[in-house]
């Protein structure tokens, strides 16, 4: 029996949301009184692969065949489940990413197992029953999920349980699993990455503006706050449907849902659906001038004032304060 | 062409959320129930490539006879007929295990699901039919061009994107971009009535996962002003108190 954890890698490099799976995974191998195995896919150093020991790994299997060296949600199904079955590991832990979301249901299927998607907190385990707290309806809610397979399977939110420092000593296996043609079929000809911005995802502050900015060109504070901060930005819906922002920074119920340590709302009136994406945001800072606006039923600190003013006031505090 | 579009019958996304039995149930009372919206541009995308007799469209659901009015939406604002895989679905697996099992059957081109239904937020499904089908699945897209035969999407990643080729069937999850959400004129609306609604029962599939407990989240404390001609301040109290800077 084992714990395996998939270290998705971007560009040769680990992000801080797989080390948060590999705390995780260890949390659960100490429960669960087993070892932890990572297995990474494509081309990375082996420096970059024994940081992981740092946080509970003792082994990690490389997998480095040239064919492999994009993501292809199929074929690293396909390599994740064969490793799984050879570590015979009972849970599987995935971040919860973009890629994650595509690559944990068909590593699922592939090991007929329960999978529990957007984990927030450690699984209960007791008298064989496995219980995992979820997000659901959008952060409107939390799904205890009780999975009855042999083999489950986990994708961690990022942001939800942190990184733990658990040094073990940890050793490189390289493995070459089958990998078939067939499984390689979607192919990938372009990757375009802002890689001087935080993304949004994995930020652990986000600086948000609404339609109270009035319009695309008022977004240069927003953005100096957000460099500050070493946030990343996002916007309300919107923003995104009149082009003012790419949808990719929208949020929100059918936006993208994010659980920052802060999260700055700037002329945002708090609409139920963008809450719904927000509202798990561990400290909630809202900037509007209607001291009406329902956002501030649901922040910590609030500013009632005109954006135009108070922004500008924040960033050369900011400025002072980090100088 | 053939696209079957999966549609999930959502609660309204106005819903205030609350549960009954000791928490363990979603309460429906007094609940609208929409066309999930992910879905429904999935299915704007499905429509405009089959748009000038280039192919059909047909909306797939797994439900009880209780999500016949949304599968009546989908029909109104332009698929050309539904199938209902008759079970309330108790999880991705079973949904898409039902699916994978109908698409089987029916000789379709591509699937397009949407990139996660706002009630449960799996954002499974997709990837578990390509999965149970063994063929591609592209989880959240936000553009496709397809030709019949071969397609370019483009993915969302963290902080960019992925364009991405794939020739023979496939399944896609999409997200906003893909194309505009198409309304319901008032000839979709008659039309939609007279359309074909199949009803298909589910398979046996085994048990992974069930939800036993829901939770509301927690109620914040009260909002701490601050004067806006002292908003500076934010910034030490987001430091020292708060802790987060
Ligand atoms: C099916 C559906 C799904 C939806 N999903 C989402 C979603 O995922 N995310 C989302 O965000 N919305 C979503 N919405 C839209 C949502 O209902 C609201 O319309 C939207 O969130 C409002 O955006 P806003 O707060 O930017 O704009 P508004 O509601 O127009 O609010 C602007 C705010 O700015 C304030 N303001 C104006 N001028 C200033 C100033 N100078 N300084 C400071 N404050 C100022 C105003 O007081 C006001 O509160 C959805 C709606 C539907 C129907
Ligand atoms: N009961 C269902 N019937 C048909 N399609 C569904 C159903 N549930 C989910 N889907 C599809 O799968 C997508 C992702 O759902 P989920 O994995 O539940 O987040 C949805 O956007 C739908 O397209």
């Amino acid at each position: 029996m084992s714990v395996l954890v998939y270290v998705e890698q971007v560009e040769g490099k680990f992000k801080k949301s797989v080390f948060e799976a590999v705390s995780y995974a260890k949390a659960i191998a100490d429960q669960t009184g087993t070892n932890l195995t990572a297995v990474s896919i494509g081309q990375i150093e082996e420096g970059q692969l024994k940081e992981l020991g740092q946080y509970g790994a003792s082994k990690v299997l490389n997998v480095e065949a040239g064919e492999l060296k994009n993501f292809v949600n199929q074929a690293y199904a396909a390599v994740i489940a064969e490793a799984a079955q050879k570590e015979s590991a009972e849970v599987i832990v995935l971040s919860n990413s973009f890629s994650g979301k595509g690559l944990a249901p068909r590593v699922a299927v592939k090991l007929k197992a329960g999978l529990v998607d957007g984990a927030v907190e450690l699984p209960k385990i007791d008298n064989g029953s496995f219980q995992v707290k979820k997000t659901a309806f959008s952060g409107k809610a939390f799904a205890v999920t009780q999975l009855t397979s042999a083999v489950k399977v986990i994708a961690l939110n990022p942001n939800a349980f942190g990184v733990k420092d658990t040094p073990v000593s940890i050793e490189v296996e390289s493995f070459s699993p089958a990998v078939q043609s067939k499984d390689l079929a979607a192919v990938i000809k372009e990757i375009v990455r802002a890689t001087d911005k935080v993304s949004l995802p994995d930020a652990e502050i986000v600086v948000s503006g609404g339609r109270g900015l009035k319009g695309p060109e008022n977004w240069g504070m927003v953005e100096e706050l957000a460099g500050l901060l070493g946030a990343a930005t996002a916007c309300s819906k919107p923003v995104s449907d009149a082009d003012w922002r790419p949808h990719s920074e929208h949020v929100g119920q059918t936006g993208i849902a994010i659980s920052p340590n802060l999260y700055i709302a700037i002329g945002i009136s708090g609409a139920i659906q963008h809450l719904a994406g927000v509202s798990s945001s561990k400290v909630i800072v809202v900037i509007n001038k209607d001291p009406e606006a329902p956002f501030f039923k649901v922040a910590d600190y609030g500013i009632v004032g005109d954006a135009f003013e108070v922004v500008p006031q924040l960033i050369e505090a900011l400025k002072k304060h980090q100088a | 062409m053939k696209i079957l579009v999966c549609i999930s019958h959502v609660p309204d996304t106005t819903t205030k959320i609350t549960f009954t039995n000791d928490n363990t149930q979603f309460n429906t009372a007094g609940v609208q129930y929409i066309v999930n919206p992910y879905d429904e541009l999935a299915l704007s995308k499905a429509i405009e490539l089959c748009e000038g007799g280039k192919g059909t469209v047909t909306v797939v659901n797994v439900g009880d006879s209780s999500t016949d009015p949304t599968i009546r939406k989908a029909l109104a604002i332009g698929a050309d007929d539904a199938v209902r895989i008759n079970a309330v679905p108790r999880d991705a697996y079973f949904t898409a295990f039902q699916i994978a099992e109908y698409a089987k059957t029916t000789d379709f081109d591509v699937i397009l699901t949407g990139r996660e239904s706002i009630d449960y937020n799996g954002a499974q499904v997709a990837a578990m039919v390509g999965e149970f089908l063994d063929i591609p699945s592209i989880s959240i897209i936000k553009k496709l061009d397809f030709d019949g035969s071969s397609a370019v999407l483009e993915r969302e990643i963290e902080g960019g994107k992925e364009v991405v080729n794939v020739s023979g069937k496939f399944v896609a999850s999409c997200a906003e971009g893909v194309a505009e959400p198409k309304i319901p004129n008032m000839r979709g609306i008659m039309s939609a009535r007279s359309k074909p609604l199949v009803v298909v029962e589910a398979a046996p599939v085994d048990e992974v996962a069930k939800i036993v407990q829901f939770e509301t989240p927690p109620a914040r404390g009260a909002v701490k002003l601050i004067p806006a001609e002292d908003a500076a301040s934010l910034i030490g109290l987001l430091h020292t108190e708060a802790k987060v800077i």
